[in-house]
């Protein structure tokens, strides 16, 4: 009884000091999270604001992305429609061939991860270079992101600083923080100065404005906008906020609930090309509309990315970015997974104890625990059940909607305590791994109450 | 009042002394009780591995033997929340209105909330630690979820301040998993026992003697793990230290 997240888990905990950081540090962030939510006493209303709005603006998508596109065209910005990734692909690539890019900077961006942008554009032969720090030393390490929000998190400095060494010329053995991240700076400093291009995703699209708000704590983004003449944004639909107003809830719980900061150091709001530059914005469907007509699912177009269903989901922590197969792990990215793709992300839905602390955290919301239980109901329907929970469930069944079986069980349970342990603890036996069974009693429930055992003598009939 | 005992499968054949215990307690707090013959489970683990299908016989049968009670009261409370929050939406599928849903309670929340004793002929002159299991909490709201900004509340912890002698404290981590889940458990069990070893490390830290809560299933699942490992803490069903002079 195992899933592919099942046995990449496994191996993770095998390095038990490494997986026990990564729970660690994690929790920390959770921790900082927790204190910063207590400091804004109408946080419960904040996050229930924020998922109304979510609702409201997912539900008006046509009339909010039609006043978004009119409004930033109002601004000197050019807007398209993606379907899908190839065409969201097509899109940058036709405007990089148009305009003879060759050095094309980017800031963090979990659309082009979705929808595949680098390899694409590496194999047209244009050089992209991730700008956000995290990013950057997981593309110089031919990586992918582990987590959402700090992508690099499972990497030590240790290994930062020998990838600089090499990479950057950096001092040998010098893992001090502010030096790598100094080495890094300096780095890019040279890279933005000479790039044809930008992009950046988008954390929030508003409609009444059409600005893109775009939040870093690095300022990447902006060094790539302001020192190119094309600048190219892309969003998902979802991203869609009906107004400034309803954008200052979610930089309220954005960062607080993310990284435990009160907010992220750069908010940035771009709404009109440069002087003389170029301003182009590409609006994703890639499969969302498909989510907005599945009432079961719907709710996970709430999501805003913050990775604090990560930070808190106790299986993350202890099995890693990689475990899953969605490239977004963690509660979001096994529902996004599923909604994506089921047959092909159904191992990821093993990794639930459904404890739901992921639906309590969410800012926004999202019914996170909730909704990997409804996909587990749909298993069976694609075909991707597992055979021995299959069996073990129906066995159960068998057993407990016949009492008279269940009741003979119970009688013979005893006999397993008594059972040596290699018939108990051996490779067939899961739990036997790292756990003792429990011991059967001797007399069961049913059974005493049955000989009069527990009722006091006033209450026998 | 009548009371409707909802003892769990795993409780009767496990643990039936914690089913004693409760039975007991409710008697000394003067509660008729009855304990309807031939229940078995109330489905939640082939529900939670994925086969909700196979709970559908078990979900009818539960709410023909609980509904003609004005209480159903049980000593587990992820069983409890199953019943209140996934057997109506199972059972309406068939057309059946399931009324027990609305009159099941996890037996702290009944005693803490229905029938609210000032005192407790109860001692326990020993320090434990709390386990906030995730259904008592986040379903069942047996105390403040930490993720959540509300103000601080614990039933378990108000129950056992009846208790003599008793030291209560909560471990770090306060309302964390300890890795069972059901099929989970052995589905992903490497994460599982990591699970729980880390979060009996947390109750041990606090000094406790025992870890102590609302829920057999979360207790057994440490449990195994305190054997495997000999590690120096017990686990105790919260029912077991209320009744302790009973």
């Amino acid at each position: 009884m195992s899933t592919k997240h099942s046995k990449a888990a496994e191996k993770f905990l095998q390095d038990r000091t490494m997986a026990a950081w990564h729970n660690e540090t994690l929790w920390m962030v959770r921790a900082k999270r927790d204190k910063m939510s207590r400091e804004v006493p109408e946080w419960e209303e904040l996050r229930e604001k924020a998922c109304q709005l979510k609702l409201y603006s997912n539900t008006h998508l046509a009339e909010l992305l039609t006043e978004f596109e009119k409004n930033a065209a109002a601004n000197g910005a050019v807007v398209h429609w993606a379907k899908d990734a190839e065409e969201y692909c097509g899109i940058i690539y036709d405007l990089l061939k148009s305009h003879h890019v060759a050095r094309f900077v980017k800031s963090k961006s979990m659309l082009s991860e979705e929808c595949g942008l680098d390899p694409f554009l590496a194999g047209k032969g244009i050089d992209v270079v991730e700008t956000d720090l995290g990013e950057r030393i997981l593309q110089l390490m031919h990586l992918p992101p582990s987590h959402v929000v700090m992508p690099a998190i499972h990497i030590k400095r240790e290994q930062v600083g020998r990838l600089f060494e090499e990479k950057m010329g950096a001092e040998k053995g010098n893992y001090d923080p502010t030096y790598l991240t100094h080495v890094a700076r300096k780095n890019l400093r040279n890279i933005f100065l000479n790039a044809d291009a930008a992009m950046t995703g988008a954390n929030f699209a508003v409609a009444s404005t059409g600005d893109i708000v775009v939040c870093t704590n690095e300022g990447n983004a902006d060094m790539g906008t302001s020192c190119t003449p094309l600048h190219i944004a892309a969003f998902g639909i979802e991203k869609i906020v009906p107004d400034l107003n309803a954008l200052g809830v979610f930089t309220r719980l954005l960062a607080r609930s993310g990284t435990g900061q009160p907010v992220t150091s750069y908010t940035s709001h771009y709404r009109a090309p440069r002087e003389g530059g170029e301003f182009h914005i590409i609006i994703v469907d890639n499969g969302r509309s498909k989510m907005l007509a599945d009432p079961d699912h719907v709710k996970t177009l709430n999501c805003i990315r913050c990775g604090a269903c990560m930070n808190t989901c106790p299986v993350y922590r202890r099995s890693g970015g990689y475990s899953y197969t969605y490239f977004i792990p963690g509660p979001i990215g096994i529902n996004l997974g599923m909604a994506h793709d089921p047959e092909r992300y159904a191992d990821n839905v093993s990794a639930c104890s459904l404890c739901l602390s992921c639906s309590n955290v969410c800012p926004v919301k999202v019914d996170l625990g909730e909704q990997i239980y409804k996909w587990r109901q749909k298993l069976k329907e694609i075909g991707k059940d597992n055979p021995e929970k299959r069996y073990l469930s129906a066995g159960m069944k068998a057993l407990m909607d016949h009492p008279v079986l269940f009741n003979a069980a119970l009688k013979a349970a005893p006999l397993v305590n008594a059972m040596p342990g290699f018939l108990k603890y051996n490779r067939l036996n899961a739990w036997g791994e790292g756990r003792d069974l429990p011991k059967f009693a001797r007399e069961s429930f049913n059974e005493m109450w049955k000989k009069h055992k527990i009722q006091g003598k006033e209450d026998r009939k | 009042m009548k009371v409707g005992l909802f003892i769990p499968c795993y409780i009767n054949a496990v643990y039936p002394h914690v089913g004693v215990a409760s039975y007991k307690l409710l008697r000394s707090l003067g509660v008729d009780v009855d304990y309807p013959l031939d229940q078995t489970c109330c489905g939640q683990p082939m529900a939670n591995a994925g086969f909700e299908g196979e709970a559908l016989k078990l979900a009818a049968r539960f709410d023909d033997l609980f509904r003609r009670y004005d209480y159903v009261v049980g000593p587990s409370a992820s069983c409890v929340a199953f019943v209140r929050l996934n057997h109506p939406g199972i059972l309406s599928g068939e057309g059946h209105r399931c009324e027990s849903a609305g009159k099941i309670y996890d037996i702290c929340e009944f005693i803490h909330d229905v029938l609210r004793p000032d005192r407790l002929d109860a001692r326990f002159p020993h320090k434990v630690s709390i386990h906030n299991s995730c259904h008592g909490v986040r379903e069942l709201h047996l105390s403040s979820p930490s993720e959540r900004n509300v103000p601080y509340y614990n039933k378990l912890r108000d129950l056992l301040s009846l208790v003599e002698g008793i030291e209560v404290c909560e471990p770090d981590h306060v309302d964390e998993c300890c890795g069972f889940g059901g099929m989970f458990a052995v589905e992903e069990q490497a994460v599982s026992v990591c699970m729980a070893e880390d979060k009996i490390r947390h109750h041990a830290a606090t000094g406790a003697e025992y870890i102590t809560g609302a829920d057999s299933s979360c207790l057994m699942h440490m449990q195994g793990v305190i054997d495997r490992k000999h590690l120096p803490v017990k686990t105790i069903h919260i029912m077991e230290i209320l009744s302790a002079q009973l």
